[in-house]
């Protein structure tokens, strides 16, 4: 037992809440973007036309095959590669770690809620996809109006986990050198050779975010439980 | 920009080492990994997921804290927590026994044990749902038939258990090969970690990324056939749709 210090991390708490703020913010645009893009994914692989299932197939498994870390790799030389052709330069255009982490985490984590969306999809009754067409909606108005609101209610807990994983799975922009939380301190933590305050503090940051977030999650599941059963 | 397939067969600055030999030194200690975290993971995880079906409150309530603390700190911090701060909290001497360890066993073992408990953690919660996914009256049949609560387990609770818990544990088993790749950043040089030295030795990305992606596809089709094949295995007729 070395003499501790935890006034160390006290002084580099405004630093680690910028990274803090990288993290959250690299959360809630692979959420929003997952999603999204999740959705299609999800909608292309129940799909009545061969090719769009599967080319949504083949990608959700490519992404679910490999580990993150490779495909942050891939995505960090890849993206200024694309750029680079799409703007016809012959460099590869460099356009920062913060945009670079938002595309990565969106790309790789909507394989992931493709098949959250994709189960939740599958889960609403037949006969309502079928009432919707009786009544003569489109296929775009049956999705929109009577098949995803049944769907997104049923799965918001099981999306909401995959967060916090997301929220969690963030700290991997370590290997890029991103100043995201666990970046931050890493970074403080080498320069005051202070190892053992700092990690010891970002695993207990992360324990109380994500322990308090699951028990949210939780209780709003039994409530849903409680209320469909009511239904 | 070609893809250049001659690239895999040039000596890497490994000494006596081709790209392709790098690749699949990285594939070794990958499996290595995985596999050796894996039988922690099942022993640990089984423990764990039995004590939380037991009749003794406190023992479930320890099983639930063991879960709550592997499932809520990303798994890289759990790494650095293992290999950084615990050496340095245990008593000098048990740590500079640690530290001993050097390279590439000292970051092997440790990430072979974090990897494990993470895992764990996991498949407890998978086999806590299978015990409790089995009809009540089996485990009170067994009781009343004047089994002990270790006969129960055993010859009655577990083997139907296990059977039903096939699917989620080969979802588990296929994320293990690709969380083994956390390793890399406290030095293990697996496939991830040679890939991306091939890309800084040779700036052959699509060939040194490409060939790592091809890899771990292979390896997650491999696992998957392979659990499917123990799953009609241990298939019982009749067992599968059995009602609560």
């Amino acid at each position: 037992m070395q003499n501790l210090d935890f006034s160390v991390v006290l002084n580099a708490l405004p630093y680690l809440a910028q990274g803090m703020l990288f993290t959250l913010q690299v959360t809630a645009v692979a959420m929003i973007g997952g999603i999204i893009f999740g959705t299609l994914l999800a909608l292309a692989r129940l799909s009545q036309l061969v090719w769009l299932r599967s080319l949504a197939g083949a990608y959700v498994n490519l992404m679910r095959s490999i580990p993150l870390i490779l495909a942050i790799f891939w995505i960090f030389f890849l993206v200024p590669e694309i750029v680079a052709w799409l703007l016809g330069s012959p460099e590869p255009v460099q356009v920062g770690t913060t945009k670079t982490a938002f595309i990565a985490f969106t790309i790789f984590e909507a394989a992931y809620f493709c098949e959250v969306i994709r189960a939740g999809i599958q889960s609403v009754a037949k006969g309502q996809s079928a009432a919707g067409q009786a009544v003569g909606f489109t296929y775009v108005q049956n999705m929109r109006y009577v098949i995803l609101p049944q769907a997104f209610r049923a799965m918001i807990p099981v999306l909401l986990t995959q967060v916090i994983i997301l929220f969690q799975d963030t700290s991997l922009l370590y290997v890029i050198s991103a100043t995201d939380f666990l970046g931050a301190a890493s970074k403080v933590a080498q320069r005051d050779s202070r190892l053992v305050e700092f990690y010891t503090f970002v695993a207990i940051v992360y324990f109380v975010i994500c322990f308090t977030l699951s028990k949210v999650v939780r209780r709003y599941q039994s409530r849903l439980n409680r209320s469909s059963a009511n239904a | 920009m070609s893809f250049n397939f001659d690239v895999y067969l040039q000596q890497s600055p490994e000494p006596g080492m081709t790209y392709i030999g790098l690749l699949g030194s990285g594939l070794a200690w990958t499996v290595a990994l995985a596999l050796s975290a894996w039988i922690i993971a099942l022993v640990m995880g089984t423990l764990v997921g039995v004590a939380r079906t037991l009749p003794y409150p406190w023992l479930v309530r320890l099983g639930n804290g063991y879960v709550e603390l592997f499932r809520n700190i990303p798994l890289l911090v759990q790494l650095f927590l293992f290999y950084f701060v615990l050496p340095e909290l245990l008593p000098t001497d048990l740590g500079d026994w640690i530290k001993s360890f050097g390279a590439p066993w000292g970051p092997f073992f440790t990430a072979m044990i974090v990897l494990g408990l993470f895992t764990s953690g996991r498949i407890s919660e998978q086999v806590r749902a299978g015990i409790n996914s089995l009809a009540k009256g089996q485990r009170a049949a067994a009781l009343a038939m004047g089994m002990t609560l270790t006969q129960a387990y055993r010859y009655v609770l577990l083997p139907m258990a296990g059977r039903r818990i096939i699917p989620p544990l080969t979802s588990e088993f296929m994320t293990i090969f690709k969380n083994s790749s956390v390793a890399l950043t406290i030095g293990v040089i697996e496939l991830t970690a040679q890939a991306q030295q091939m890309n800084e030795f040779t700036f052959r990305t699509y060939e040194a990324f490409g060939a790592a992606t091809l890899i771990y596809v292979l390896v997650a089709l491999t696992v998957n056939r392979l659990m499917a094949m123990i799953e009609r295995a241990s298939y019982i007729p009749g067992t599968a749709t059995q009602e609560r």
